[in-house]
C-alpha cells in the first residue's frame, strides 16, 4: 500500500486519465467539489484531473454547458475597463469599500514572466512577489498563479482574480459580470462567486503561509444596475472557507475511494495524435459505471456527467429529487415504491420497509379516496 | 469556577447593564446564552426602572412567557413596595393563568386604559401592537427579542422611548411562510429578528452579554458555547461536583438503555446510537427508544443533587423533556410514552421548547435516519435549543451515519448580497456536536 | 413536496404520463389572456432581444431589438412592447365602474417560466422611472409600460392573485410529472410529460423536448449554440450595415433575424397556448372567482392610481411598506391554503396525511346539547368523530369544516385507541338563533365529516405606523419620494 497521495496513488490516477495531461484546475472546478461531495465517481474524475466534458460526450452523453459569446464578451469588456485603469476606477472602488486611505496603487501583472508558459516558473514568481516586503502604497497583483493541494497533490490554479495588498493584508478581488440591481444580485451567482473567492483565499493563505494576512472578506465587483458602472461589495466568505477546508480534507482521502475501484478501470479516451478519441464508447461507459455515483437533479447544474448519471439512475427515486425521495420514506426504487403503495406485492414486505410501506399505502388510499370523492362530487 | 465566583461575575454583568441604562441614548441589547438568568435580569431591570420613577412596559412573545414574568415580578414588587401595582394586559382569547391571579398586586385587564395607575404593565408583543395611546412609555423591556420578528417591533416601537432588549441569539430565528427575496439586504427586512434590525439602524446601542449559564452543567456549557456561540463564549456557573444525577434503583442485567442513562448521569451526555438505516421521520425504533429512555429514568427513580438543594430531589416527569424536530415525531413519542404508562413527560418540538428548562432531556436527532439534510434540519438554532435545555444530562437518540451524511452534504446555499453572515453555520455546528457525541456513544441493539 | 405529490410522481413514471395532483383548478384562466414570451441577450442584466406577444393565438406579434446593445433600439423595443401591453390592459379599463365597484374583468398576462417573471420585473425596473421630457425623453408608453409591468410582477408575489402567471408554475401546481422539479422548469419537457404526443411515453417525449435544437428554450435566455451560430453573425451584419449606411443590406439582415427569432419563439408560443388550454380544461375551484374578484379590485385601484398621476413604484420597499406587504402576503398565503383545502379533496388529503386535518364518520351526536353555565343557556352541540387519520389538533383547538366553513368548532376531547382516534367537537355557531339547531346545520350520526385548523376567514390587516412615524428602531421616517433626473436618465446599456 502506498502512502496517501504518494507515488502509487499518482500512478493510478495517471492510469485513470490514460495518456492525457492532467487538466489544470481553476477556482470553478475546485468550488464544484462542494456541490456533490458524496459522489465517488466525480471525486475520482476530479482527482485524476480528467476532461469530464469530453468523457461524457464520448460515452454518448454530451452536455450543453456552452457559454454564449454575448456573455463572454460582456465579461471581457467589463473586466477590461477596470484593469485598463487600475489606479482610477479600481482603486477608487477599493478605497471606498475597504475604507482605506490610499492615494495611489501599484499594479503588477504576474502573468508577465518573459513569456514563459511554464506554470512552475510563473508560480515561483507569484510566490516571490507576494511574500516580498510590502510596498507602502497599496498594490494590485493581477493573474497570480496559485497552487493548491487537492487530493493530496498540488494543482495549479488558473488565475482569475486580483490580489490587493495594503499594509500587511491581502484581499481577494473578484470581477464578475452579473449585475447588482438596487443592491440585490442573483443569489446562486453570488454563492458561486463566494465559494470561488474562498478557494482563492485558501490558496493565497497557503502561498503566503500566514492565515491572518489574507482577509476573509473578499471584494466582489459587478456592474451596477443596468449600466457598465462597477460596484464593489464585500463578501464575507468565512462559511465557505469552513466548508472547503472540510471537503478538501476529505478529498485528501482519495485513496479510500480508489480502494473500492477495480484496478483496471480507466477513463482514458485513447486519443490518437490528432486528439481524436479511439476508445470504444461502450467500453468507456462500462468503466465509468463501475465507479459509484450519487445522482440528484442538482447534478444537472453542476456536473458534466449529469445526463449519463441521470440515465443510469432511471427507475430510481433519486431522479425525482431529494425531497420526493424523502417523502416516499427513503425508498430507492420507483417500482418498489409503487408496489408498496398499492400493496399488491405478493411477497411479504421486508421488515425494514414496513414503516415506509405503511406511509405509502396510506398516501395511496387517501389519494384514491380523494379522486373518487371528486368524481362523485360528494365532498 | 465556584458558584460564588460565578454569582459575582453574573452580578457584575447585571449591575453594569443596569448602570448603563442610565446613560444610553436609546437602549441596550443583552445577549443571554441558555439559562444565563434572562428572566431574572428582566425582572430586576423592571423593578429598578420603576424605582427610578419610570413607567415600564414589558413585551414578551407568548402568553405563557408573560404569565411567568408577571408571577416573578409581582413577588419582587411586593417585597419592594406593597403599593406598587403591576398590570397584566391580555387579549380576548387568553385566560390569565392562576399564577398571575394569585397575586394581590397584579391588575389584569383587556385594555391598557384600565391599567393607567400600574407602574409596570406586561403583555405579549401582539397585544401591545393593538394598543393606541398618545402617551409614551419611558422604557420598554423586550424579552426573547431574537425570536421577535422585526415587523412586530415596528408595530410597537412607537409606544416607548428607550428599550432593553434581552434574548438568546443562538436559538431559532423567526421565519415567514412566504418566501420572497424582495427584502433581502434591506436593513429593515421585516422577516429578520427585531434585534438585527434595531442594531442595523442604531450602532450606538451597546450589546452586552450575560457570561454564565446557571442552567447548563459544566459538562455542557463548553460544548454548547463552542458549537453555537463561537464568538461569545460563556461558562457554567456550577462545577462538575456541584451537580449529580443518580438512580434510586439499580439496573439489573446489562442493557443499552441503562448503559446510556448511566453514561449520561456520569458524563452529562450520551449518544444512543441505533443501527444505520434510512427511515421515515417517525422512525418507530427511534421513537420507542426516546420513550424507553424517558420511562426508564422514572422507573429507576432518578434524582438530582445540585446547588438548589443539598438533599437529592426526585426527577419527576415534568423535569424530563423529549425534544424533536417535527410535530409528527412529537406525537409519535407521546403515543409511545402513553403505551409505556409514562405520563407527564414534556414532549415537544424545538420551537416550543425554546426558553424552557428541564433536568434531563432526550433528543431525537433531527438528522437521524435521513438520507440527506435540508436547511431546516441543519439549522443551528434548532440543535442549539435541543441540546441546551438540561440542567444535568442530555441523551441524543440517532441512527448511525450522521457524520457521513454531513460530509456528503452539498454546500450550495444561495448567498444574498449585503446580508450579514450568520454564525454559527448549521453544518459546522452539527459537525461539532456530533464530534463531541461520538465520544459518548452507546450502541443500541 | 408532500407525500401525495411524491406518490403521484412515481405513478407518473409508471403510467408514462403526468398525473393530476389537484381535482380542480386553483388559478383563474382568462378567456382572453395575453401571452408574453420574452427573450434577452445572454450575459446582460436585462437587454431585451425579442418578444412574441399577443392575445390571439393565430396572430402572434414579434417585436425585436435588432441591436440589443443599443440604447435607442432598446427604447424603441420598449415603446413597441408598451403599445401592445398597454393596449391590452386598456381594454379592461374602459369607463368608470363607479365608487367601490371593480371593473367587470381584468387583464391576465402569462409568461413561460420564473425567468420570464424576473425579466418582466427587471424590464419594469429599467423603464418605469423614465420621463417623456427633459434630457433623455422617451415615448410615453415606456414609463407607463414600466409601471404596469412592475405592478404585474408585484401582484405575482401575492398568493391570491392570478393577474400574472408563469406557465410552468401554474402547470406544476396541478400536475406531477416523472421528472424532478428542476426539469419541470422547462416548459417543453413539462408539457411533454403532461401531454405526450401519441405513441410516446412522457419520458421519451421529455427526452426529445430537452434537446435545444429540437425545442428552443422558452427563454428568456437563448440557447448558447444559437447565439454563437446564428445570432452573433446577424447582429454583426446589422451593425455593419448601419455603419456603412447600406439600408438594403440592413433590411435583409433584419428580415433574416426576424425569421430566425420567429422560428425560435414560435414553438414556445404554441406551448403557451397549450398550457392555457390544459388548465382551462380543469373545472375551477369554488373560491377561484372570489379570488379573481380581489384581482379585479386591485386592478381597478391601480388604474385609478395612475389616472391620478401616481408615482412609479419605489426601487425598494421602505420599512413600513415592507412590513405591511409582508403581513398581506402572509394573510393571503393562509387564505389560499384554506381555499384550496376546502375546494379540493386532494389538497385536503395532503393535510390529512400530515395530521392537520382529519375525516371520518360521526359516531356520537348531541345536537340539542345546551351550555347552561352562563347567564343564558346557549346551544352548544357536541359531536364525536372517529378517524384513522393522525390528529395533531390539541384540546381547545379552533376547527372548521369545508362543509360548513363559517361554523366555529372547538376540540373538547381527543381519545386515542390503537389505530383509531375519537375527537369530540363542540359546535359554537352557524346553527340559527334558537335553542334547537336549524335543520342540516349539525352533522348527523353516520355522516362523514372533515375538520381542519385552516380558516378561510378574512383577517383584518394589522395596524402599522404611518410612514412618517417610522420609529427609531427602523431608521426613522424615510425621505419623501421625489422623482430625480438621474433616475430618468439612468444608463441602460
Ligand atoms: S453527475 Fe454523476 S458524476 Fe457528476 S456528481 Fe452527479 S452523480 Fe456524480
Amino acid at each position: 500500500m502506498s502512502s496517501p497521495g504518494g507515488a502509487g496513488t499518482e500512478r493510478r490516477l495517471a492510469w485513470l486519465r490514460g495518456g492525457e495531461l492532467p487538466q489544470t484546475h481553476n477556482a470553478r472546478t475546485i468550488a464544484a467539489l462542494a456541490s456533490n461531495p458524496g459522489c465517488a465517481r466525480r471525486a475520482l474524475l476530479d482527482a485524476a484531473a480528467t476532461r469530464k466534458q469530453d468523457i461524457a460526450e464520448h460515452a454518448g452523453y454530451p452536455v450543453p454547458f456552452g457559454m454564449s459569446p454575448f456573455a463572454l464578451s460582456r465579461g471581457v469588456v467589463f473586466e477590461r475597463q477596470l484593469k485598463d485603469d487600475p489606479g482610477g476606477l479600481l482603486l477608487a472602488l477599493l478605497r471606498e469599500t475597504l475604507n482605506l486611505d490610499i492615494a495611489e496603487v501599484g499594479f503588477t501583472d504576474l502573468n508577465d514572466v518573459g513569456g514563459s508558459p511554464d506554470l512552475a516558473v510563473r508560480h515561483a514568481r507569484t510566490k516571490a512577489v507576494l511574500t516580498g516586503r510590502p510596498d507602502q502604497r497599496g498594490t494590485l497583483f493581477d493573474h497570480p498563479l496559485l497552487r493548491f493541494r487537492v487530493g493530496g497533490r498540488h494543482a495549479y490554479l488558473e488565475p482569475d482574480l486580483i490580489a490587493f495588498r495594503h499594509d500587511d493584508t491581502f484581499h481577494v478581488v473578484e470581477i464578475k459580470s452579473f449585475a447588482v440591481i438596487d443592491g440585490q444580485a442573483d443569489p446562486a451567482k453570488v454563492a458561486a462567486a463566494a465559494i470561488q473567492s474562498a478557494v482563492y483565499v485558501l490558496a493565497m493563505r497557503d502561498l503566503v503561509g500566514d492565515t491572518a494576512t489574507v482577509h476573509h472578506e473578499s471584494v466582489l465587483i459587478c456592474p451596477r444596475d443596468f449600466a457598465n458602472t462597477p460596484l464593489a461589495t464585500t463578501l464575507d466568505v468565512r462559511k465557505q472557507l469552513g466548508v472547503l477546508e472540510r471537503q478538501l480534507s476529505r478529498i485528501a482521502g482519495i485513496d479510500s475511494v480508489l480502494a473500492h475501484v477495480p484496478a483496471d478501470v480507466s477513463f482514458s479516451l485513447d486519443a490518437d495524435e490528432k486528439g481524436v478519441p479511439q476508445r470504444d464508447p461502450g467500453d468507456l461507459l462500462r468503466d465509468i459505471k463501475r465507479v459509484d455515483a450519487n445522482y440528484s437533479p442538482e447534478c444537472l447544474a453542476s456536473c458534466e456527467l449529469c445526463y449519463l448519471c441521470r440515465d443510469e439512475a432511471s427507475g430510481s427515486t433519486s431522479v425525482l429529487g431529494k425531497s420526493v425521495r424523502e417523502e416516499l420514506g427513503g425508498i430507492e426504487s420507483v417500482p418498489r415504491a409503487l408496489k408498496l403503495a398499492r400493496g399488491d406485492d405478493p411477497l411479504p414486505v421486508p421488515e425494514d420497509l414496513r414503516e415506509a410501506a405503511a406511509i405509502l399505502r396510506r398516501a395511496a388510499s387517501l389519494r384514491r379516496d380523494a379522486l373518487a370523492a371528486a368524481r362523485a362530487e360528494t365532498w | 469556577m465556584s458558584i460564588a465566583e460565578a454569582a459575582d461575575r453574573a452580578r457584575l454583568a447585571t449591575e453594569e447593564i443596569l448602570a448603563s441604562m442610565e446613560s444610553v441614548p436609546r437602549g441596550v441589547v443583552v445577549d443571554s446564552p441558555p439559562g444565563a438568568g434572562k428572566s431574572t435580569l428582566v425582572v430586576r431591570a423592571a423593578t429598578e426602572l420603576v424605582r427610578r420613577g419610570h413607567r415600564v412596559m414589558v413585551i414578551a412573545q407568548t402568553n405563557e412567557q408573560v404569565d411567568d414574568l408577571t408571577d416573578v415580578l409581582a413577588g419582587r414588587l411586593a417585597d419592594h413596595d406593597g403599593d406598587l401595582r403591576a398590570g397584566r394586559l391580555y387579549s380576548e382569547s387568553h385566560r390569565v393563568g392562576w399564577r398571575v391571579e394569585r397575586h394581590q398586586n397584579v391588575v389584569s385587564a383587556k385594555s391598557a386604559g384600565e391599567l393607567l395607575d400600574c407602574r409596570v404593565v406586561l403583555s405579549t408583543a401582539h397585544k401591545w401592537a393593538t394598543v393606541t395611546s398618545d402617551e409614551q412609555w419611558a422604557w420598554a423591556i423586550v424579552d426573547e427579542a431574537y425570536q421577535m420578528r422585526s415587523d412586530l417591533l415596528l408595530r410597537v416601537a412607537g409606544l416607548f422611548g428607550k428599550a432593553l432588549f434581552v434574548g438568546d441569539p443562538g436559538q431559532l430565528d423567526p421565519f415567514s411562510v412566504v418566501e420572497v427575496d424582495r427584502w433581502s439586504g434591506l436593513s429593515w427586512d421585516p422577516t429578520t429578528s427585531a434585534v438585527e434590525v434595531l442594531l442595523n439602524h442604531n450602532d450606538h446601542v451597546p450589546v452586552k452579554r450575560l457570561p454564565v449559564s446557571w442552567r447548563l452543567p459544566a459538562s455542557a456549557a463548553p460544548v454548547v458555547s463552542e458549537a453555537f456561540y463561537p464568538f461569545n463564549p460563556f461558562t457554567a456557573a456550577t462545577s462538575p461536583q456541584e451537580r449529580r444525577l443518580e438512580f434510586g434503583a439499580s439496573a439489573f442485567g446489562d442493557n443499552s438503555v441503562d448503559r446510556a442513562l448511566e453514561l449520561a448521569a456520569r458524563s452529562g451526555w450520551a449518544l444512543y446510537e441505533l443501527p444505520r438505516a434510512h427511515k421515515p421521520r417517525t422512525d418507530r425504533e427511534a421513537v420507542r427508544a426516546c420513550a424507553a429512555l424517558a420511562a426508564r429514568l422514572l422507573e429507576r427513580a432518578a434524582r438530582t443533587v445540585s446547588e438548589r438543594s443539598p438533599d437529592p430531589l426526585p426527577v419527576t416527569p415534568d423535569r424530563i423533556a423529549v425534544g424533536t424536530a417535527h410535530r409528527d415525531q412529537a406525537t409519535a413519542v407521546r403515543a409511545a410514552l402513553a403505551e409505556l404508562g409514562a405520563e407527564g413527560v414534556t414532549v415537544d418540538t424545538a420551537n416550543r421548547l425554546q426558553g424552557r428548562e428541564f433536568d434531563v432531556t432526550i433528543v431525537l436527532h433531527p438528522l437521524s435516519g435521513r438520507r440527506d439534510a435540508t436547511a431546516f434540519h441543519l439549522e443551528a438554532g434548532r440543535l442549539c435549543v435541543l441540546t441546551s435545555r438540561h440542567r444535568h444530562a442530555c441523551v441524543v437518540v440517532a441512527r448511525k451515519g450522521i457524520p457521513d451524511l454531513l460530509d456528503a452534504h452539498p454546500s450550495v446555499e444561495p448567498v444574498h448580497l449585503n446580508v450579514p453572515v450568520k454564525f454559527p453555520d448549521g453544518w459546522e455546528a452539527q459537525q461539532a456536536i456530533m464530534a463531541h457525541l461520538e465520544r459518548h456513544r452507546v450502541a443500541a441493539p | 413536496m408532500t407525500t401525495l405529490t411524491s406518490l403521484a410522481k412515481v405513478e407518473a413514471i409508471a403510467l408514462d404520463r403526468a398525473q393530476l395532483i389537484r381535482t380542480v383548478r386553483h388559478v383563474h384562466v382568462s378567456p382572453r389572456p395575453l401571452i408574453f414570451v420574452p427573450l434577452q441577450l445572454a450575459g446582460e442584466a436585462c437587454a431585451p432581444l425579442a418578444a412574441m406577444v399577443g392575445d390571439d393565438r393565430d396572430h402572434e406579434r414579434l417585436l425585436i431589438a435588432y441591436e440589443p446593445r443599443d440604447r435607442t433600439e432598446r427604447f424603441r423595443f420598449a415603446a413597441g412592447l408598451g403599445e401592445v401591453i398597454l393596449g391590452y390592459v386598456d381594454g379592461y379599463a374602459a369607463g368608470d365602474p363607479g365608487e367601490g365597484v371593480p371593473y367587470p374583468d381584468a387583464p391576465q398576462v402569462w409568461v413561460p417560466n420564473a425567468g420570464g417573471m424576473k425579466f418582466a420585473e427587471l424590464l419594469g425596473r429599467s423603464t418605469r422611472f423614465r420621463r417623456t421630457e427633459g434630457p433623455h425623453p422617451v415615448p410615453a408608453s415606456v414609463p407607463l409600460l414600466g409601471r404596469w409591468v412592475t405592478y404585474l410582477a408585484e401582484r405575482a408575489q401575492h398568493p391570491l392573485s392570478s393577474l400574472f402567471l408563469s406557465a410552468t408554475q401554474a402547470l406544476t401546481a396541478h400536475w406531477a410529472t416523472g421528472q424532478s422539479a428542476t426539469e419541470d422548469q422547462n416548459l417543453a419537457t413539462l408539457l411533454a410529460w403532461i401531454a405526450p404526443p401519441p405513441g410516446q411515453t412522457g419520458a421519451q417525449a421529455a427526452l426529445l423536448a430537452e434537446n435545444p435544437a429540437r425545442c428552443p428554450p422558452a427563454g428568456p435566455v437563448t440557447d448558447p449554440d444559437f447565439d454563437r451560430d446564428v445570432l452573433e453573425g446577424l447582429i454583426k451584419a446589422i451593425v455593419a450595415a448601419r455603419q456603412s449606411g447600406d439600408a438594403a443590406a440592413r433590411e435583409r439582415a433584419q428580415a433574416l433575424m426576424a425569421r430566425e427569432l420567429h422560428s425560435v419563439l414560435k414553438p414556445t408560443w404554441d406551448l403557451m397556448w397549450q398550457a392555457v388550454d390544459l388548465l382551462r380544461s380543469l373545472p375551477p375551484g369554488d373560491h377561484v372567482a372570489e379570488r379573481w374578484k380581489t384581482d379585479r379590485f386591485s386592478f381597478t385601484g391601480y388604474v385609478r392610481y395612475l389616472q391620478e398621476g401616481g408615482v412609479p413604484q419605489a426601487r425598494r420597499d421602505a420599512a413600513v411598506d415592507a412590513a405591511r406587504r409582508l403581513a398581506r402576503l402572509e394573510n393571503e398565503a393562509q387564505q389560499l391554503a384554506a381555499h384550496m383545502a376546502y375546494d379540493d379533496p386532494l389538497v385536503m388529503a395532503e393535510y390529512r396525511m400530515t395530521g392537520d386535518a382529519f375525516a371520518g364518520p360521526v359516531v356520537r351526536a348531541e345536537p340539542d346539547r345546551l351550555d347552561e353555565t352562563g347567564k343564558r343557556a346557549r346551544l352548544r352541540p357536541w359531536i364525536t368523530v372517529e378517524t384513522t387519520d393522525d390528529v395533531l389538533a390539541e384540546l381547545g383547538a379552533d376547527l372548521r369544516s369545508p362543509a360548513r366553513p363559517a361554523q366555529q368548532a372547538r376540540v373538547i376531547e381527543v381519545e386515542r385507541a390503537g389505530e383509531r382516534t375519537r375527537v369530540t367537537i363542540e359546535l359554537q355557531s352557524g346553527m340559527g338563533r334558537k335553542l334547537v339547531p336549524e335543520p342540516g346545520s349539525v352533522p348527523g350520526l353516520g355522516d362523514v365529516v372533515c375538520y381542519t385548523t385552516f380558516k378561510a376567514e378574512f383577517q383584518p390587516p394589522p395596524k402599522f405606523p404611518d410612514r412618517e412615524d417610522t420609529p427609531w428602531t427602523h431608521g426613522g421616517p424615510p425621505p419623501e419620494y421625489v422623482p430625480r433626473d438621474e433616475e430618468a436618465a439612468e444608463e441602460w446599456e
